[in-house]
């Protein structure tokens, strides 16, 4: 298994051979030392017109810079014109998600058993006879007398103006200021307001999703330094002592691989006690998550150790006598923490992905607290799917955040290692 | 190769060991046992049990034995016995409840596998030879928005499709009529006919993941000396391509399949569950959910073996295919 | 072991100066397109070999031998493309082109082609824009690389004996056996020991010389005209590459084939070369016969490169001058003449505004550099 190991590591890393060697001419019988290999610079001091060619991205890494590395990336990275939109996109759902409360309409918990599974209002701009200004119709309400369920009608004589900064529901924003101040909402906060429906209990599914957020994108990001922090140190052991470490944890990383992990984080998360509460059920879903998790970095890392082990400017530290935490810290890590950053950014989607896997199966996150994979719960049912279709609304947010994410992390990779 | 083979087997068996470790550890997991458990199945019937029955039930079942000594009781039946324990739920041997389903989830995942081949091979191939052009990025869009749609989620909108345009359930592998009925060439056919929306399903983000690798993979290999070497010898294009890059790309290709089964069967365990398949996934989540665990516990067991099985199985095709790792095997 | 050349290497080889060419190049021009600019590694080279004669290409690492030896062939790794310039070679005969057009008998219909607007030299072909079927015929046959990696240059998939045997079929079509055997004859010819059983080791169960020789084996399987061979020994260590040079030599002598030896290292095209190109940032700068070159170097860059090589006697600790300077960034090509920014005889206003004229003298030693302009 190794081997098969291995060659997945030099797959994903491997250093493209060496065709642009640049060493002056080298004459029979003159030793070139490697002080005389030289790498023609462009001009000095012209950086920022750095990185045209492998050469200089090569000087770049070797001299441990991490400035001008950084831009060489963020240069290419620019270049990749997908990539830097999706990266907009990511920024722009980490501030929807910090600014949940005042963004949404609503909130999490506020409900209208009136409404329950009322459909999306549309949002008009224009009134025949109110002129122009945001509003959305009300509804007719009618009760099935067979099912007992609630049918909504459109009333489309009925005007509800839609403001911008309306207070409403009240909220607690990051929990310690108690504010009611909406983005937009109606300016009678009785009124129905549901853009984007409302589930069983007649809360907003907008609302609703904008709070989920906070859980669904959070959990990504602990769960993956949970997972950076073991993958760096035992993929930095394992890659750079190679021997017994190495094939230790090597074993170990085999043998969590080995495991199908839906069936592992289930059984694991069948173990968690159902009397803890949603802080600890958070904390306890994330280090499963992460169980599995740090493998995959572990095995980048590895590699990227492996192969940077035989680089001449390692060579060059070690026999200039640098300890090896300095070696490791000053300069192996600068020069492979790009690729690191790009592997984070790709599994930071896998853990949204699996919280909301474990959620929507009702074994991560339970049902006071909500994240898009509760909330998709919900959805579990092919007759409420078939009355409120809206309620496969949270999977949108899931698809954009998550495709968003791995355009960013492939063009990172891309950006980090343009010699592929 | 024969001495590598064993020493793999050897390896593998060291891995099972573990696995199953692992498993009872989970087993153990949560809080309260076997005896405990029956005796709340009594209390909920009006029974009432003595804590005197309690302590010979425990004694009866050994759970106050330390947990090596438990442990190889659990696992001496399972291998010489067959036997892997009561379920609570079902009040029966796990071992009456789990083949059917086992059979039907390894038939599937194994299904999904060659789907994912067919397909993400040829697609990856020509998304790498022809890089940067229409068809490279639509595969390539195809395998972005392929890993951003959680399973479950494609699979409850097939659902909605199907019911909302088709008037008919997507889930379920029988129609209601083969459900019950043994075996023939009519339930087979039905069952094919039920089982290409969960291939697609499961597939669809082992596919995208594996176009990408492919094309990645053949990328790496398309610009590499030997090729320039076969083409300096006056090859033409199509036949140097599968004669050389191809081939080699094909390595990691099944070096996959250790990643790509446990993917598998995972998708395959949710989109079970969402679909209702009679396999392995509702019958697991069912016992999760109740903490019936020595039913979840063998499924793990199994499920895991059959992946360990499947990767090694795949490293040794893989030594049959590239004499690099052969060689790299005689070494060792 | 370096030696400047020794009159007996270059007086024991009588080159016929109206041998028929083998291979001539017009304004060969190649350009990497890169997304930060465009970067001409080979910018309009002219070079005639002729038959049996061995050239040697040197230069500094980066001034574009690799990619105006791969341009040949049309090998050149993308975003390299060829934008200019033709590839002369003799035509090869139809039934050898059939043979390489293979079954597809689709004959693509070219578009105007710069082969087409400039008259072919008498019984030659232009390769740029040619047929794909006429390059294929070409390549492997008339002429072989050897390349400088013999380490990544072989399929580590297949056996070595396979990888010969596929272009000797290819261009002869014969039984498996026979043309096992003839692999084996090869391996035996290039020094492999024990052939019979090497035939069948993957390329990783050989050292680098003999991978090297497995190269060497492979490009001679067809008979060709003209070996391009690119620093074949620069991966080497020195004593195997002294028995690489000797093996191109009497292969040389033994088949009557011309060389293109591209080196970086003036020692080793002294040991093996008739005649002598130097390349500056993708020039020939100056070309003539080894002896005349070593002897008279004219170009200021050739001779700052045979300054730099240390004569036997010299005590190890004189520090040799190398070219002064650097080589310029390969976007920032000096304006005029393009060594003007490292020369010791830089003109202003003469060398730095138009590139220099190519000037030949009687004995076909050609230069580029305004210090030889007639009115000089
Ligand atoms: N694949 C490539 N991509 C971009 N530029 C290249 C590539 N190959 C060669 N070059 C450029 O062409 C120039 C000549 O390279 P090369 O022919 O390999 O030099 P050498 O004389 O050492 O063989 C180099 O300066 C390099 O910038
Ligand atoms: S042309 Fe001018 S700059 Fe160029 S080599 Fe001759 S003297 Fe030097
Ligand atoms: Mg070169």
């Amino acid at each position: 298994m190794t081997e098969r190991t291995e060659r997945r590591d030099t797959g994903a890393s491997g250093t493209s051979t060496d065709v642009w060697d640049a060493s002056e001419l080298e004459l029979e019988g003159a030793t070139m030392s490697q002080e005389g290999m030289e790498i023609p610079l462009p001009s000095p001091g012209g950086d920022d017109e750095s990185g045209p060619t492998p050469e200089l991205a090569r000087a770049a890494l070797a001299q441990g810079g991490t400035a001008s590395q950084w831009r060489l990336v963020w240069r290419r990275f620019r270049r990749h014109k997908v990539a830097f939109v999706a990266l907009w996109v990511v920024l722009a759902i980490y501030l929807i998600m910090a600014f949940a409360e005042v963004l949404a309409p609503s909130t999490a918990t506020a409900q209208d058993p009136d409404y329950a599974y009322a459909p999306p209002q549309a949002l008009h701009i224009y009134h025949p006879s109110e002129g122009l200004g945001l509003y959305v119709h009300d509804f007719t309400v009618t009760q099935n007398p067979e099912t007992f369920a609630n049918e909504f009608e459109i009333d489309t004589d009925s005007y509800i103006p839609v403001g911008f900064f309306v207070s409403g529901e009240p909220y607690e924003m990051w929990g310690l200021f108690p504010m009611d101040v909406h983005l937009i909402g109606p300016e009678d906060p009785d009124r129905p307001f549901y853009l984007w429906g409302a589930d069983r209990a007649g809360r907003d599914s907008l609302s609703r999703i904008l709070y989920g957020s906070r859980v669904s994108l959070s959990i990504g990001l602990v769960g993956v330094a949970i997972s950076l922090v073991l993958g760096i140190a035992l993929g930095g052991i394992s890659g750079y002592y190679g021997g017994k470490p190495d094939t230790l944890i090597q074993r170990i990383i085999e043998f969590l691989m080995a495991i199908p992990t839906l069936p592992l984080w289930l059984a694991l998360s069948a173990a968690i006690p159902a009397s803890w509460g949603p802080l600890a059920r958070y904390f306890a879903i994330t280090a499963i998550l992460s169980v599995i998790g740090w493998t995959g970095m572990a095995r980048q890392v590895r590699g990227k150790f492996l192969s940077l082990r035989t680089e001449d400017f390692i060579t060059a530290a070690t026999l200039d006598g640098c300890s090896r935490p300095r070696i490791i810290f000053r300069h192996m890590v600068p020069s492979f923490s790009s690729h690191v950053i790009a592997s984070l950014t790709m599994a930071v989607p896998g853990m949204i992905l699996a919280e909301t896997s474990l959620s929507f199966l009702g074994l991560g996150l339970q049902a006071p607290a909500v994240s898009w994979g509760v909330l998709l719960q919900d959805a579990q049912n092919i007759r409420t799917i078939e009355t409120a279709p809206w309620l496969l609304l949270p999977g949108l947010a899931i698809f954009i955040t998550v495709l968003a994410m791995n355009f960013v992390g492939d063009g990172l990779r891309d950006a980090a290692d343009p010699y592929k | 190769m024969g001495k590598y083979t064993l020493r793999r087997i050897g390896l593998m068996v060291i891995t099972l060991v573990a696995i199953s470790f692992v498993t009872f550890w989970i087993i153990q997991l949560p809080p309260g046992d076997y005896v405990s458990t029956l005796v709340a199945q009594a209390e909920s019937r009006g029974q009432v049990i003595t804590p005197e029955q309690m302590a010979a039930l425990r004694v009866r079942y050994g759970l106050d034995d330390p947990f090596l000594v438990q442990y190889w009781n659990w696992i001496s039946n399972i291998v010489f016995h067959g036997d892997f324990g009561q379920s609570f739920a079902y009040n029966r041997p796990v071992s009456t409840l789990i083949w059917d389903r086992v059979a039907l989830s390894f038939f599937l995942s194994v299904s999904t596998l060659l789907f994912v081949w067919a397909v993400a091979f040829p697609v990856g191939i020509y998304s790498a030879v022809k890089q940067y052009s229409p068809g490279d990025y639509i595969a390539t869009f195809f395998g972005f928005v392929g890993m951003a749609i959680p399973e479950f989620l494609l699979a409850l909108v097939f659902l909605w499709l199907g019911v909302r345009y088709f008037d008919q359930s997507a889930g379920g592998l029988f129609s209601p009529e083969y459900v019950d009925a043994a075996w023939n060439l009519g339930k087979v056919l039905d069952l094919a006919s039920h089982l290409w929306l969960p291939i697609l399903i499961i597939g669809i983000s082992g596919t995208a993941g594996l176009i990408r690798v492919t094309r990645a993979n053949l990328l790496d290999e398309l610009y590499k000396p030997y090729v320039i070497t076969a083409r300096a010898k006056g090859l033409s294009e199509w036949k140097l391509l599968v004669k050389y890059p191809v081939r080699m790309s094909l390595s990691p290709f099944f070096s996959t399949v250790g990643w790509l089964l446990p993917g598998l069967i995972s998708g395959e365990t949710i989109i079970s569950i969402v679909l209702s398949l009679p396999t392995t996934g509702p019958l697991l989540f069912g016992g999760v959910l109740s903490q019936d665990m020595y039913l979840v516990g063998s499924f793990i067991l199994i499920l895991s073996a059959l992946t360990v099985v499947g990767t090694l199985l795949s490293d040794l095709a893989l030594a049959w295919w590239d004499p690099r790792i052969r060689r790299r095997y005689q070494e060792s | 072991m370096l030696q400047t050349p020794t009159s007996d290497q270059t007086t024991s080889r009588r080159l016929d100066p109206d041998a028929p060419p083998v291979l001539q190049l017009t304004g060969l021009r190649t350009e990497f397109q890169l997304e930060d600019g465009v970067v001409t590694a080979v910018d309009g080279v002219d070079l005639t070999i002729r038959r049996g004669e061995t050239l040697a290409v040197v230069g500094e690492s980066g001034c574009g031998k690799s990619v105006m030896a791969r341009s040949i062939l049309q090998l050149v790794d993308r975003p390299g493309r060829i934008v200019g310039g033709q590839v002369w070679v003799p035509r090869p005969a139809s039934t050898e082109v059939e043979r390489a057009r293979g079954r597809s008998r689709r004959r693509r219909r070219r578009r105007e082609t710069p082969a087409e607007t400039t008259v072919a030299p008498e019984g030659m072909v232009g390769l740029i824009g040619a047929d794909p079927a006429i390059i294929r015929a070409v390549r492997g046959k008339r002429i072989a690389m050897v390349f400088q990696e013999p380490m990544t240059s072989l399929s580590a998939v297949h056996r070595v004996g396979d990888q010969i045997t596929e272009a000797i079929q290819l261009h002869a079509p014969m039984p498996k056996d026979v043309a096992r055997e003839r692999a084996i004859d090869l391996l035996r010819r290039v020094g492999i020991a024990a052939p019979e059983k090497r035939v069948d080791a993957y390329p990783f169960e050989l050292s680098g010389g003999m991978r090297q020789r497995v190269m060497i084996a492979m490009a001679l399987s067809c008979d060709p005209e003209l070996l391009i061979a690119d620093e074949p020994t620069t991966a080497l260590d020195v004593t195997t590459q002294a028995q690489i040079l000797e093996l191109l030599a009497s292969l040389r002598d033994e088949r009557g084939m011309a060389i293109m030896l591209i080196t970086h290292d003036l020692g080793v095209a002294a040991q093996l070369a008739d005649s002598v190109a130097v390349m500056y940032l993708g020039n020939v700068v100056e070309r003539g016969d080894l002896a005349e070159i070593f002897r008279s170097p004219r170009h200021p860059y050739t001779r700052a490169l045979l300054r730099s090589i240390p004569k036997l006697g010299q005590g190890r600790d004189i520090r040799l001058a190398p070219v002064r300077g650097m080589v310029p960034h390969p976007f920032a090509r000096p304006s005029g003449c393009p060594f003007h920014d490292r020369c010791d005889s830089f003109q202003p206003g003469r060398c730095d505004t138009a590139p220099p004229p190519l000037i030949r003298d009687d004995q076909g030693h050609e230069v580029r550099c305004v210090l030889y302009e007639e009115d000089k």
